[in-house]
C-alpha cells in the first residue's frame, strides 16, 4: 500500500494527496444461528478526496458489508474482527465512541437502497431531513428548517417550501430517493455512500439520481462510494472500480481500464456474461458465457482462490495458493491473468467465445410479422381496476387504467419482449394473456381461438397451451411441497397419464432444465435462486405448452445466474419450439432474448417492431429515453448519448393524461398531441405524433415479404 | 447463504447446473418435530403436561380416597395428618384426592372448549376469508360485535341461565372463544389465497377446491395448531374464574378454579394447603400449554425461513 499515498487520483488531483478513506486488511463477521459467516476477509480500499469509488459485485460478494462496517451499521450478530478503517487518517476502530459517532454522522452521510423503508413514515420531510443538524450542530428548529429548504433545493426537489412539511407517503419512489440524499447530505459530508441507490426505482429515474449525485459529488467537493450490482452504473459514474467476490476485493483499477481490460478472471466472465455484451460482440443474438456454478460458502474455511470453483483457467495452483492483490495502479488477485491489452486501441474486451450457439432457423423469418396463425394474439385489451375509497361503505373512487387498447402477437416460436417502466401495465397484460384475470374490454385469441368464449373444461384445457413463469420462483411454489409434488401438479390438474406417465414426464422435465433427479425429494426453501428458477421453468413446460409468459423472469438474478437461465430458455425455445412473451423492465435482457419488442407506457403501447430496429433505431420518444437512460458497460457510453432525456413523474393510472399518454413528460409534444395518435407503421409501428424517425425501409419491406 | 453448496468440477460444461448438496434429505415433520425438540422449554412444558395429565386420571387408581360423601370428623386437617398427605379441607374430602378429580375436569373441560373454539374459529374464518366480498363483511361484522362484548360478563350471564355442567361448561366457553381464532384464520386465509403459488396453480387451470386442498389448509394448518395449544390454557384459565366466581360445576364434582374460590375464604385461617395446590396446578398446567405452543410455532414457521 506504500505507493498508493502517490497514486495520482483519476478526478485530478494533484500527486500525493492523503486518501480520504482507507480500509486495511478489514474482517468483518457475522454470527449466526448456525456458524459464523465471514463476510469479509482482508478486504483493503482507499477513496481520495472528490473521487467516486464503485465498488461492484453479486450479491454476498461483501459489497454491502463493506459499505456498512465502514458506517458501523452492521447487522445483530456483525462485527469488525480486524484491520483498520481510516478516516482522513484515524483509525475508526481505534478512536474513542463519542468521537466516532461525530465523524459518521457529521463526515460521512449514507444513502440506501428502498428510499421507503429508510424514511420514517411519521415524520415530515422536513424535521427527517434536518434531524442530523439538530443532533450534531444542535441548531433550533428554525434555522432546521431553512437549512432543510435549502439542501431539498439543492438535491433538485421542486417546491422545497412545501415539500418539508410532507410526509415520505405523498412521495413518489424517485422523490423519496431524492430526501435521502438530501438527509445525507446536510451537514456537508466529506464521504457519500450509496448502497445500491436506483435498484428500486426505474431507469428513467436512475438515470435522475446517478446525475444528481454526480453533480452534488462536484459542488460539495466531496468523495463517493457507488455500491451496486449493475456494472453499467459503475461505468458511466465512477472514476475507480473494485470489484469484490466471495468477501474480497478481487481487482481494482481505473473504470475504462478495467472495463477495458479486466485481468482477473471473474471480471472477465462477469462482463461476459451480460446481454450486452453477447449482442455487441456478434450482432446476432449468440450464446451468453455463463458462469457455472454458485459464489462459495462464506461460513466454511476457504482456501486458495475463491474463483477457483467456477473458473475456467483453473490450474491446481489456484486452488491451493492465497493470492493477493498485486501491486501498482491496476491492481488484481489472479494467479493467470487475462494477458494486458495493448494499450493504444479503445476496444471493447474482446473474450474468447465459447461456442457462438447456431442461428434459430427462423429467426429472419419471423423477425418481420408473425406467421399465418399467431399462437397468441390481442385485440384492443382493456383492463380497469376499480379504485375504492376509504370508508365505511367502500365507494368507489375512480377506475385505474391498467391497459388500454394494447393490440399485438405473438408467432409460433417467436419471443415478444414487452418492456416499460414499473406501473405500465405489462405484468397486467402476461395476467390477462394466461386467463389469470379477465379483461375488462378486448378479445384474446390462443391459437385462433376467442378465450372467453370458452367455458368449463376447455377452459381448463385453454391452460396447457400457455404458462406463466414467475419473477420469484419461490413465491410461486408451495414452500409445503416437495419438488416432484409441485411438477406433478399441473399434471394431475390437467389429468395428464397415470402416475408412472407423470413420473418419467417429470424425469424428462429435469433433464430439460439440467438438473438432477435428487432434487424431486427436496423442498423449496432448499435451493439457489437460479435452480429455483429452473425448476419453475420445467413446471411451465410440464404440460407442454404452446406459449410461455415470463414476467421478469430473470430480474431477481445475478448476471452469472441469470445468463444461465436465459441460455435455457433459448435452447428450450429451440427444442420445442416455445414461443415467449417475455416481460421486463430491463431493456438489455429484452434486446438479447426478443424478436420483436412491444414499448409500453401507461397502458399503451406506444411502439412495437423488431427488435433489432425498436433498440438502435427507435421512433418514440419515449422509447429513445428509455434506451438512454439505461447504464452501459460502454465507457462514456452515457455521456456521448445526445438523445431524449425525460424530467418528471409518470402521471397516475386513475386520471391518465388524454390523448398520447406519454405528452406530459414528452419534449415534443405540441397541441396535436391532446388528440390520440394511432399505432401505424407496417412492420415498426409506433404511435406518436412526430416519429423521430420514418419506419427503416428495411423494416417495411420485410413485412411486406411477410405479409 | 447456508443454503446448497456444491462440488462443481473444474471445467465441467458452463452450463451445468449445481447439484443439490450431499445433506440427507428430511421430510418437513421430521425436520419440524426436529426444531420443537431443540427448544428445551417445549420439552419442558410436554413433560409437565403428560405428568400432570398421568396424576389426574391415573393417580384415583392407586390413590382410593372418597370424594362422594362428607366427613365432618375430618375437616381442615393439615397435611401428613390421618394419613391424608395433603389434608382435607372444610367439609372432610382428600385435598390431594380432590385436586386428581377437580383436574380431569379442568383438562377435560379445557382440551375440550378449545378444540371446539379452534374448530368453529377455523370454519367460520376460513369460509370468510376465501369468499370474501359482503360474505365476508357480514360475518366479520358478527364477531366484531361479539368481540366487544366482555366475556366474562357474558359467561356470567349465561352460566347464571343454565345449570353448570361440564358438557354446559365446554359449549358456553368454546361459543365465545371462537373469535380469536376465526380473525386469525380469516387473515391466513385472506393472504394464501393471494399468494403466488395459488395464482400459479390457477395459470395451469386449477380450480378453488384443490387451492383450498392442496395449498391453503396446509399452509394454515400450522397456524391453527399453534393457536390450538393457546386456546386450551385459555379455556383452562376461563374454567378457573367461572368456578372462582361460583359458576362453576356443582358439588361434588371438583375443579381447581373452585378449589382456589373455597379456599380463599380459609387464607387466614391458616389452611395454605387448600390454597396452593390448586393454584400451583393452574399455573403449571397454563404453563405447560404455553411452552408447547411456542414450540410448535418455532416448528412451523422457522425451519421454512432458513433459506
Amino acid at each position: 500500500m506504500s505507493e498508493s499515498t502517490v497514486r495520482k487520483s483519476s478526478a485530478g488531483q494533484p500527486a500525493a494527496v492523503q486518501p480520504l478513506l482507507e480500509l486495511r486488511d478489514l474482517d468483518t463477521d457475522i454470527a449466526l444461528r448456525r456458524g459464523t459467516v465471514h463476510a469479509l476477509d482482508g478486504v483493503s480500499l482507499e477513496v481520495m478526496p472528490g473521487e467516486t469509488l464503485g465498488v461492484v459485485g453479486e450479491s454476498g460478494s461483501g459489497k454491502t458489508m463493506t459499505a456498512l462496517s465502514i458506517m458501523g451499521l452492521l447487522p445483530p450478530g456483525g462485527r469488525v474482527s480486524g484491520g483498520q478503517i481510516l478516516f482522513e487518517g484515524r483509525d475508526l476502530r481505534s478512536l474513542p465512541a463519542d468521537e466516532v459517532r461525530r465523524t459518521r454522522g457529521v463526515r460521512m452521510g449514507m444513502v440506501f437502497q428502498d428510499p421507503l423503508t429508510s424514511l420514517n413514515p411519521t415524520m415530515r420531510i422536513g424535521v427527517q431531513v434536518a434531524e442530523p443538524l439538530r443532533v450534531h450542530e444542535r441548531v433550533g428548529r428554525a434555522e432546521a428548517r431553512d437549512r432543510a429548504i435549502e439542501i431539498l433545493r439543492r438535491v433538485g426537489m421542486p417546491r422545497p417550501e412545501r415539500i418539508v412539511d410532507n410526509y415520505p407517503h405523498e412521495l413518489s419512489g424517485g422523490m423519496r430517493q431524492r430526501v435521502a440524499i438530501a438527509m445525507a447530505l446536510v451537514c456537508s459530508p466529506r464521504l457519500l455512500i450509496a448502497d445500491e441507490p436506483t435498484t428500486a426505482l426505474d431507469v428513467t429515474t436512475q438515470r435522475q439520481i446517478l446525475e444528481l449525485i454526480d453533480d452534488l459529488r462536484e459542488e460539495f467537493g466531496m468523495a463517493v462510494i457507488l455500491v451496486t450490482h449493475d456494472l453499467g452504473v459503475i461505468a458511466g459514474r465512477a472514476d475507480r472500480v473494485a470489484v469484490m467476490y466471495a468477501g474480497r476485493v478481487v481487482e481494482t483499477a481505473a473504470t475504462e481500464q478495467l472495463f477495458r481490460s479486466p485481468r482477473h478472471r471473474y471480471t472477465e466472465a462477469l462482463l461476459e456474461a451480460l446481454p450486452e455484451s453477447a449482442i455487441r460482440e456478434s450482432g446476432a443474438h449468440a450464446r451468453l458465457y455463463s458462469i457455472p456454478g454458485l459464489p462459495p460458502d462464506l461460513s466454511r474455511p476457504l482456501t486458495g482462490c475463491r474463483f477457483a470453483p467456477r473458473c475456467r483457467h483453473v490450474t491446481d495452483e489456484c486452488r491451493t495458493t492465497d493470492v493477493t492483490l498485486s501491486t501498482g495502479e491496476h491492481q488484481h488477485a489472479c494467479l493467470h491473468p487475462v494477458p494486458a491489452a495493448p494499450a493504444a486501441p479503445v476496444t471493447l474486451p474482446a473474450p474468447v467465445r465459447v461456442e457462438p450457439a447456431p442461428e434459430p432457423a427462423a429467426t429472419t423469418a419471423k423477425a418481420g410479422q408473425p406467421a399465418a396463425t399467431p399462437v397468441l394474439s390481442v385485440r384492443e385489451l382493456v383492463k380497469n381496476y376499480a379504485a375504492h375509497g376509504g370508508g365505511l361503505l367502500r365507494r368507489t373512487a375512480g377506475q385505474v387504467s391498467a391497459v388500454a387498447g394494447v393490440s399485438f402477437e405473438v408467432g409460433p416460436g417467436e419471443t415478444f419482449g414487452l418492456v416499460g417502466e414499473s406501473g405500465c401495465g405489462k405484468s397486467t397484460v402476461g395476467r390477462l394473456a394466461v386467463g389469470l384475470e379477465r379483461p375488462t374490454a378486448g378479445q384474446i385469441m390462443l391459437d385462433g381461438v376467442d378465450i372467453a368464449s370458452l367455458t368449463g373444461r376447455e377452459r381448463r384445457r385453454m391452460h396447457r397451451q400457455v404458462q406463466l413463469m414467475f419473477q420469484d420462483s419461490y413465491a410461486a411454489m408451495n414452500p409445503r411441497m416437495r419438488v416432484d409434488a409441485i411438477l406433478a401438479e399441473p399434471l394431475e390438474i390437467q389429468k395428464v397419464g397415470d402416475g408412472t406417465a407423470r413420473r418419467a414426464r417429470i424425469a424428462t422435465l429435469l433433464d430439460q432444465v439440467g438438473l438432477s433427479r435428487r432434487v424431486l425429494e427436496r423442498y423449496p426453501h432448499e435451493f439457489s435462486g437460479g435452480q429455483l428458477q429452473r425448476i419453475g421453468l420445467a413446471r411451465s413446460l410440464a404440460l407442454q405448452p404452446r406459449l410461455i409468459v415470463g414476467d421478469e423472469p430473470v430480474s431477481a438474478l445475478d448476471v452469472s445466474i441469470q445468463a444461465q437461465v436465459l441460455n435455457l430458455m433459448r435452447d428450450l425455445q429451440r427444442e420445442l419450439g416455445l414461443a415467449y412473451v417475455f416481460i421486463s423492465h430491463d431493456l438489455s435482457v429484452v434486446d438479447y432474448m426478443a424478436d420483436r419488442i412491444g414499448v409500453m407506457y401507461l397502458g399503451k403501447l406506444v411502439e412495437v417492431g423488431p427488435a433489432r430496429d425498436v433498440v438502435r433505431a427507435a421512433r418514440h420518444p419515449y422509447t429513445q429515453a428509455l434506451i438512454d437512460a439505461v447504464p452501459s458497460i460502454t465507457p462514456n457510453a452515457t455521456a456521448a448519448r445526445d438523445g431524449v432525456t425525460i424530467r418528471g413523474e409518470l402521471p397516475s393510472a386513475v386520471n391518465p393524461p388524454t390523448g398520447c399518454r406519454f405528452r406530459t413528460r414528452c419534449p415534443l409534444a405540441q397541441e396535436i398531441c391532446e388528440t390520440e395518435p394511432p399505432l401505424a407503421g407496417d412492420g415498426h409501428q409506433v404511435a406518436c405524433h412526430f416519429p423521430l424517425r420514418p419506419e427503416s425501409s428495411e423494416a417495411s419491406a420485410r413485412a411486406g415479404a411477410a405479409a | 447463504m447456508t443454503t446448497l453448496s456444491e462440488a462443481v468440477r473444474p471445467g465441467a460444461a458452463p452450463d451445468q447446473p449445481a447439484d443439490a448438496a450431499e445433506a440427507p434429505v428430511r421430510g418437513l415433520w421430521r425436520q419440524g418435530l426436529v426444531v420443537f425438540c431443540e427448544n428445551r422449554l417445549a420439552l419442558v412444558g410436554l413433560g409437565l403436561f403428560v405428568l400432570l395429565a398421568a396424576v389426574c386420571f391415573l393417580g384415583p387408581l392407586f390413590y382410593h380416597t372418597d370424594q362422594v360423601h362428607t366427613d365432618l370428623t375430618a375437616v381442615h386437617l393439615a397435611p401428613g395428618e390421618q394419613g391424608h398427605p395433603l389434608g382435607t379441607d372444610g367439609v372432610g374430602y382428600d385435598q390431594l384426592g380432590r385436586l386428581m378429580l377437580g383436574g380431569q375436569t379442568s383438562i377435560i373441560v379445557g382440551l375440550a372448549a378449545g378444540i371446539l373454539a379452534t374448530a368453529l374459529g377455523t370454519l367460520w374464518g376460513a369460509v370468510a376469508g376465501f369468499v370474501g366480498g359482503w360474505m365476508d363483511a357480514a360475518m366479520m361484522r358478527v364477531v366484531d360485535a361479539m368481540m366487544s362484548i366482555p366475556s366474562l360478563f357474558l359467561f356470567m350471564l349465561l352460566a347464571a341461565i343454565v345449570t353448570p355442567s361440564v358438557p354446559m361448561l365446554i359449549l358456553i366457553i368454546g361459543a365465545f372463544a371462537w373469535l380469536g381464532p376465526a380473525r386469525l384464520v380469516r387473515g391466513e386465509a385472506l393472504t394464501l389465497r393471494s399468494r403466488e403459488y395459488v395464482q400459479a396453480m390457477r395459470g395451469m387451470g386449477g380450480t378453488g377446491g384443490r387451492a383450498v386442498r392442496r395449498h391453503i389448509v396446509p399452509n394454515a394448518i400450522g397456524t391453527v395448531i399453534v393457536n390450538a395449544t393457546f386456546q386450551v390454557a385459555d379455556a383452562i384459565l376461563y374454567v378457573a374464574y367461572l368456578s372462582f366466581l361460583g359458576l362453576g360445576v356443582p358439588p361434588p364434582a371438583a375443579n381447581w378454579g373452585g378449589m382456589l374460590s373455597d379456599g380463599l375464604a380459609d387464607t387466614y385461617s391458616g389452611h395454605w394447603w387448600l390454597l396452593y395446590p390448586p393454584g400451583i396446578a393452574i399455573i403449571l398446567i397454563v404453563l405447560a400449554f404455553n411452552f408447547i405452543g411456542d414450540g410448535l410455532r418455532d416448528a412451523f414457521e422457522v425451519r421454512l425461513r432458513r433459506r
